[in-house]
């Protein structure tokens, strides 16, 4: 009876991996699917998006980290105000305050990817790291999005569009 | 005492600036009617006629682009940068799709995209990131102060942001997706933070009206 049920939670576990694979744990902090898309050709730029949760007692900040791809990284807040986009480095870093999930999402707060050496692709995830002022660094993949996709799981995007945005997505 | 009297003093200043500002307010209210009496123009707001105007820039062909070739057609035209992570792309996207959309409509309308950081996205640059969208939409750069001229006529704002050590900068701008009708009249505007399907019938409204 014990070994069916091991052989279930491992079975579950197996099953629920593909979807988990780029989740990331340091200590009191959690990051959920970390994500990115695909970018236009000679982009220099491309956003990173997941959702981090700290469950420990202290708050904790995300202040950088790396990506493969980039030359560096900075945490961003884009915010819309009267029809003005603004975009702003966080200098002091991201807060994660104890209990709480911070969700870095398009129109909102992402970490940037910046001086790209190469394009994010469907297919291959983007490598990098992320620096918490007390948790320390952890290793980070993302998955990549079609062009403008909204959400890792946004179907419409990309594709959608004329042919020339589904280059390297199939 | 004369904690009071400073205090006092405090006050007094405070509801000063109060009563300043609230006269400036008035004043500004004031200019602006007076403004719209002058131009007689009871009925359409004043400010719909007085967005855009006339403006030669550069094309994604290194050729200039005079805004006389959008004669008697609407346009759609929206102001961005390709080191934009996010509502540049968003929008090429959806102006891309919106274009399909319309199927043998599109041919009714021009899309224009103005990059406002000259500096970096030169008629090559512009060209190569386009390549990913709707290749009817039309990528236009410019000299600094041409940019500057087309923003201000279309009273779109924009402004670089360096970041903390200097070593890059990002822009902050109007993300708003200006349509203007055959005449280059404001009709309306799009906002990527609204559905798709409202865009898409202010695309058609647009194109019905002409």
């Amino acid at each position: 009876m014990k070994s069916t049920i091991a052989t279930l939670a491992l079975g579950i576990a197996v099953l629920a991996t593909p979807a988990l694979a780029a989740d990331a744990t340091l200590g009191t902090i959690t990051i959920k699917q970390p994500w990115t898309r695909a970018t236009p050709p000679g982009a220099k730029v491309a956003g990173g998006f997941m959702t981090i949760t700290n469950t420990g007692k202290e708050a904790d900040r995300l202040i950088g980290g790396t990506a493969t791809i980039a030359g560096h990284l900075e945490v961003h807040e884009m915010s819309m105000d009267g029809g003005m986009m603004k975009m702003r480095e966080l200098s002091g870093g991201l807060e994660i305050k104890p209990g709480q999930s911070v969700v870095l999402k398009p129109g909102s707060y992402h970490v940037m990817f910046m001086d790209l050496k190469s394009s994010p692709a469907a297919g291959a995830p983007v490598k990098g790291t992320l620096k918490f002022e007390k948790a320390g660094s952890v290793d980070i993949s993302y998955d990549v999005a079609p062009l403008g996709a909204k959400s890792l799981d946004d179907k419409d995007a990309g594709a959608s569009g004329s042919k020339g945005t589904n280059h390297g997505h199939h | 005492m004369a904690t009071t009297d400073f205090l006092r003093r405090v006050r007094f200043a405070a509801w000063a600036a109060v009563a300043i500002t609230a006269l400036a307010a008035g004043a500004a209210l004031l200019g602006e009617a007076q403004r719209a009496n002058i131009l007689g123009s009871a009925g359409a707001p004043p400010a719909t006629a007085r967005v855009g105007a006339p403006f030669e820039l550069t094309g994604t062909d290194g050729k200039r682009f005079n805004s006389a070739a959008l004669a008697g057609k609407p346009f759609a035209i929206f102001f961005g940068f390709t080191h934009c992570p996010d509502i540049c792309p968003t929008t090429l996207l959806e102006m891309t799709n919106h274009l399909k959309a319309l199927g043998e409509r599109a041919s009714q309308l021009n899309v224009l995209f103005v990059s406002i950081d000259p500096e970096r996205d030169t008629a090559d640059h512009l060209k190569l990131y386009l390549s990913a969208f709707d290749p009817r939409i039309i990528g236009l750069t410019g000299t600094k102060e041409e940019i500057a001229s087309i923003a201000k006529s279309f009273r779109a704002v924009y402004e670089r942001v360096p970041n903390k050590d200097g070593s890059d900068y990002t822009m902050n701008h109007t993300a708003s997706v200006y349509l203007m009708d055959k005449a280059g009249r404001l009709v309306s505007t799009l906002s990527f933070e609204e559905p798709e399907e409202t865009r898409q019938r202010k695309i058609d409204n647009l194109l019905t009206r002409g």
